[in-house]
């Protein structure tokens, strides 16, 4: 074989031809997203799925374009933006469309309810320590993340108790006195229990005392908790100076927030014990789990709030009553613990057995291999999930409405109630700009769910 | 670790005593069971106690006998007011707990199927090559998904209030057949006369018919390859069979329309009560918030599962000459249906749980009349709202048990 015989052989690569016109430009994005999907009409049961298509594609385009333009009529065209001469309803009722002096008006309500004006830089400072921290949080540049989480997590809301509700002083010393007293003995418990951590923990006491040591580290955290909780609570509310503000005067996004804030932080460490009480080998701990999630999940989150504002009272010692909000906040908190658990248990058990067998086998206890094996592992891979969660949440704060709380929705529904402001659209403003509030929060959490699921697909399509 | 320096790092020492007891992980993990026991105990014991103590307080005792009153609670009409024969003064709580047991099943069944057509519509959209249909689709289920529910519910109903004429109009939603204003939806109500039983078991008659014509025509299929028109034949027998025998035995049945009353004293003008069938706007509001939210979280899952059927069994279908409908209903969702069903369960007691959110509006179903009203008249707060509980967790148990069931029937059959 010579080289003579394959002359009819490329020697090189053909110029690549453009795709057809039918398949370019703006008639080639119409065909293949419109028009193909209608234009068979070989057999008459394709024929008629064609006819089909043309039909509802108009009908939806017709009605996308009814929606748009009833929309932007509503809220621009025929809307009411200012009420210079303060005629309020009437004002508003000239024009047919949205009602915006109104929500001019309200504003300040759906923001603080009741909240006092002059106290009102508590609530924005504690929304712009929010804002920093989360977007700190979400935004991929930025350094020492974890830390940051763990501030948000555990530091944050015990400042924004005392932002928002005012600390422990109000009567000067007496107050501060109280305090230290009610202090000094979880403080010395606190501080007898670590000393008997810092002693035990390296088995120089022998070998029954080291196992003891990490119920010693637990109490000390948690009476230190008692001893130093209130501690920093009095620095802060000297440092600020804050006056207390009852609940029943917050209102609107504030309590809206505080509710989902409160979930969040409560739900995530509760969940995980759930969920590692849920795989335990041990019965008692492992049905108890099962016990309170499968319950939990199985009834509304109104009948959880109706359990925690008119069933626990009943529980509670005779003459304990705690604060309405409070309730619904544990009602919410374990609602979404529940909710928690499960996704958490999803990531648990997706880790491989291999990684548990590596914690054992390098001689880790159980909580050394959930805490630095286990659990940063399973957690990672589950944020989707737990941020779908926590969207679930921030909606259902609204229920809390339902047990007279005034949250966003709840302060809305009042304010619609005030009839120097009733005219046919007023409702529709308000619920229209609810509806946009509420969109962006979680429509925001639900982007951050869909890019953390694109970065943690360690799938190679 | 002082037993790794030992030098005995293999073994370990021989513990004894305490020490073995504190070692022995059986040993460990009953005590910590036992502490989360007696903690448990310790909880519902104090609870109890606390209980019976505030319940002494207030003069009250735990019982059900308040079961027994009568009620005098002014219920809106609805299927369940139907369905007790339930009028104020005249029934008992009983009866005013089965009444709002039947709503919430009632909200919760009309809710799931038009929840389920709507969102397997809105799911197939999204992947539709179509983008006029795939944009609506996308644009609906991110709007409805990302906005509460209640806040939802209070849209449709203010909707409902500015749509509907007022209480002493009328108007017509489906011409000829469906009248509505702002007290409601009004439409004919059929009232069997004796003999319409036989027109029941012609039905029913048809029904077994029609399975036992659509087992017999797939083993034929089966068999020969020969395919038989299955759904027209049934759909003439279902129809045909109970029509027959209805208009054979004389046609036992009356219709009764509404009656729209234009003259006479104001106040009873309107739709006469008590003619007709009838919705309430409650109801109607519900319906449509809960259906359109939840169809938007069908969607997604409808979505989920078509895109986790590989490619090729579409192009398979494809090369196999099956039209594009037949493939999607023979090929694509059987297949499909495999990943669906787990979380369309989980949407459907979503659903069902959040038929709970009448309360907000009125609409007398278990939380609003029950946890709510009779709450209010009784005051039995613990029986009240612990029945509650149980009543959803048993429909939660009773849906997860169907569905599990159903997901059975359809799951991979692996050697």
């Amino acid at each position: 074989m010579s080289d003579q015989n394959i002359f009819y052989v490329r020697t090189e690569e053909a110029p690549r031809l453009p795709a057809p016109p039918s398949q370019q430009g703006i008639t080639g994005w119409l065909w293949n997203n419109i028009f193909a999907s209608m234009a068979d009409y070989s057999t008459p049961s394709k024929a008629i799925s064609s006819i089909l298509m043309i039909g509802m594609t108009l009908f939806t385009a017709y009605s996308l374009v009814w929606m748009t333009w009833t929309m932007l009529d509503f809220a621009i065209f025929s809307a009411t933006f200012s009420d210079p001469a303060g005629g309020k309803r009437e004002t508003c009722l000239a024009n047919g469309g949205a009602c915006w002096p109104f929500i001019q008006a309200k504003w300040y309500q759906f923001m603080y309810g009741f909240y006092p004006k002059e106290e009102i830089w508590r609530v924005q400072l504690s929304m712009v320590m929010l804002a920093i921290g989360t977007l700190w949080m979400v935004l991929p540049m930025m350094p020492a993340r974890g830390k940051v989480a763990a501030i948000m997590l555990f530091v944050y809301p015990i400042v924004v108790f005392v932002l928002l509700n005012g600390g422990p002083v109000e009567h000067g010393t007496d107050d501060i006195g109280r305090i230290v007293a009610g202090v000094w003995f979880p403080l010395i418990a606190a501080g007898v229990c670590f000393a008997a951590w810092w002693l035990t923990r390296d088995g120089k006491m022998g070998d029954v005392a080291m196992a003891l040591s990490p119920a010693m580290l637990m109490a000390t955290v948690v009476l230190g908790a008692f001893a130093v909780l209130p501690l920093i609570t009095l620095g802060i509310d000297l440092t600020l100076g804050t006056e207390i503000v009852e609940t029943n005067k917050w209102g609107g996004l504030t309590i809206t927030l505080v509710v989902a804030i409160f979930g969040i932080v409560i739900s995530l460490p509760v969940g995980v014990l759930l969920a590692l009480g849920r795989q335990s080998n041990a019965p008692i701990i492992k049905y108890s789990s099962v016990l309170f999630i499968e319950v939990v999940r199985g009834i509304p989150l109104i009948s959880v709030l109706f359990f925690a504002s008119a069933m626990l009272p009943y529980f509670l010692e005779p003459g304990v009553d705690f604060n309405k909000l409070l309730r619904a906040m544990i009602g919410v908190a374990m609602f979404a613990s529940a909710y928690m658990a499960e996704v958490i248990r999803g990531g648990l058990q997706a880790m491989p057995k291999g990684q548990y067998e590596g914690g054992m086998s390098l001689g880790l206890s159980f909580w050394q291999q959930m805490r630095l094996i286990i659990l940063p592992q399973a957690l990672t891979t589950v944020i989707p999930g737990i941020v779908n969660t926590f969207i679930g949440m921030f909606k259902d704060t609204t229920l809390v409405l339902i047990i007279s709380i005034f949250d966003l929705l709840g302060i809305l529904s009042a304010t619609l109630k005030d009839p120097e402001w009733s005219t046919p659209t007023t409702a529709y403003t308000g619920y229209l700009v609810i509806s946009i509030i509420y969109f962006i929060f979680c429509f925001g959490m639900s982007r951050y769910s869909v890019y953390m699921e694109k970065k943690l697909d360690r799938s190679h399509r | 670790m002082s037993s790794v320096s030992d030098g005995e790092a293999q073994t370990g020492p021989e513990r004894t005593g305490i020490a073995a007891l504190v070692f022995d992980s059986r040993a460990r993990s009953l005590f910590f069971q036992a502490l989360l026991a007696i903690i448990l105990i310790g909880m519902v014991v104090v609870a109890i106690q606390n209980a019976s103590a505030n319940l002494a307080e207030q003069g009250r005792a735990f019982g059900f006998d308040f079961f027994d009153r009568p009620s005098d609670i002014q219920i809106l009409t609805t299927f369940g007011t139907w369905l007790i024969g339930y009028e104020a003064g005249q029934n008992t709580i009983w009866d005013v707990f089965l009444l709002s047991i039947a709503n919430t099943l009632v909200i919760a069944v009309a809710g799931i199927i038009f929840a389920t057509l709507w969102g397997f519509l809105l799911g197939i959209f999204r992947l539709s090559s179509n983008f006029v249909l795939r944009g609506f689709a996308t644009i609906y289920v991110e709007l409805l998904r990302n906005v509460p529910l209640l806040l939802q519910i209070f849209f449709w109903t203010a909707v409902l209030r500015i749509v509907a004429p007022g209480p002493r109009e009328g108007g017509y939603l489906v011409p000829g057949l469906l009248q509505f204003n702002s007290k409601g939806i009004y439409g004919p109500y059929p009232i069997p006369h004796e003999g319409f039983a036989s027109t029941l078991w012609a039905l029913l008659a048809a029904v077994i018919i029609v399975y036992g014509f659509s087992k017999w025509a797939k083993k034929r299929q089966d068999a020969t390859g020969q395919q038989m028109p299955v759904f027209r034949i049934s759909a003439v027998v279902l129809i045909g069979l109970p029509t027959l025998v209805f208009l054979a035995t004389g046609r036992p049945m009356e219709i009764e329309w509404p009656n729209f009353v234009t003259e006479g004293p104001v106040f009873k003008r309107g739709f006469e009560k008590g003619l007709g069938s009838y919705i309430a706007p409650e109801f109607f509001a519900l319906f449509l918030a809960l259906s359109t939210y939840t169809a938007a979280f069908i969607a997604e899952v409808v979505r989920a599962g078509i895109q986790s059927v590989p490619k090729g069994q579409s192009e398979a279908a494809e090369a196999l000459g099956l039209p594009g409908g037949l493939s999607m209903r023979k090929v694509i969702l059987p297949q499909a249906f495999r990943v669906i069903i787990p979380p369309l369960t989980s949407q459907y007691l979503n659903l069902t749980k959040n038929s709970s959110l009448a309360a907000a509006i009125g609409y007398p179903e278990l939380v609003a009349v029950f946890a709510g009203t009779t709450l209010n008249q009784v005051g039995r707060a613990i029986e009240i709202i612990a029945i509650v509980i149980l009543v959803y967790l048993t429909i939660s148990l009773l849906t997860s048990a169907f569905m599990n069931w159903f997901n059975n029937r359809v799951k991979l059959v692996e050697r």
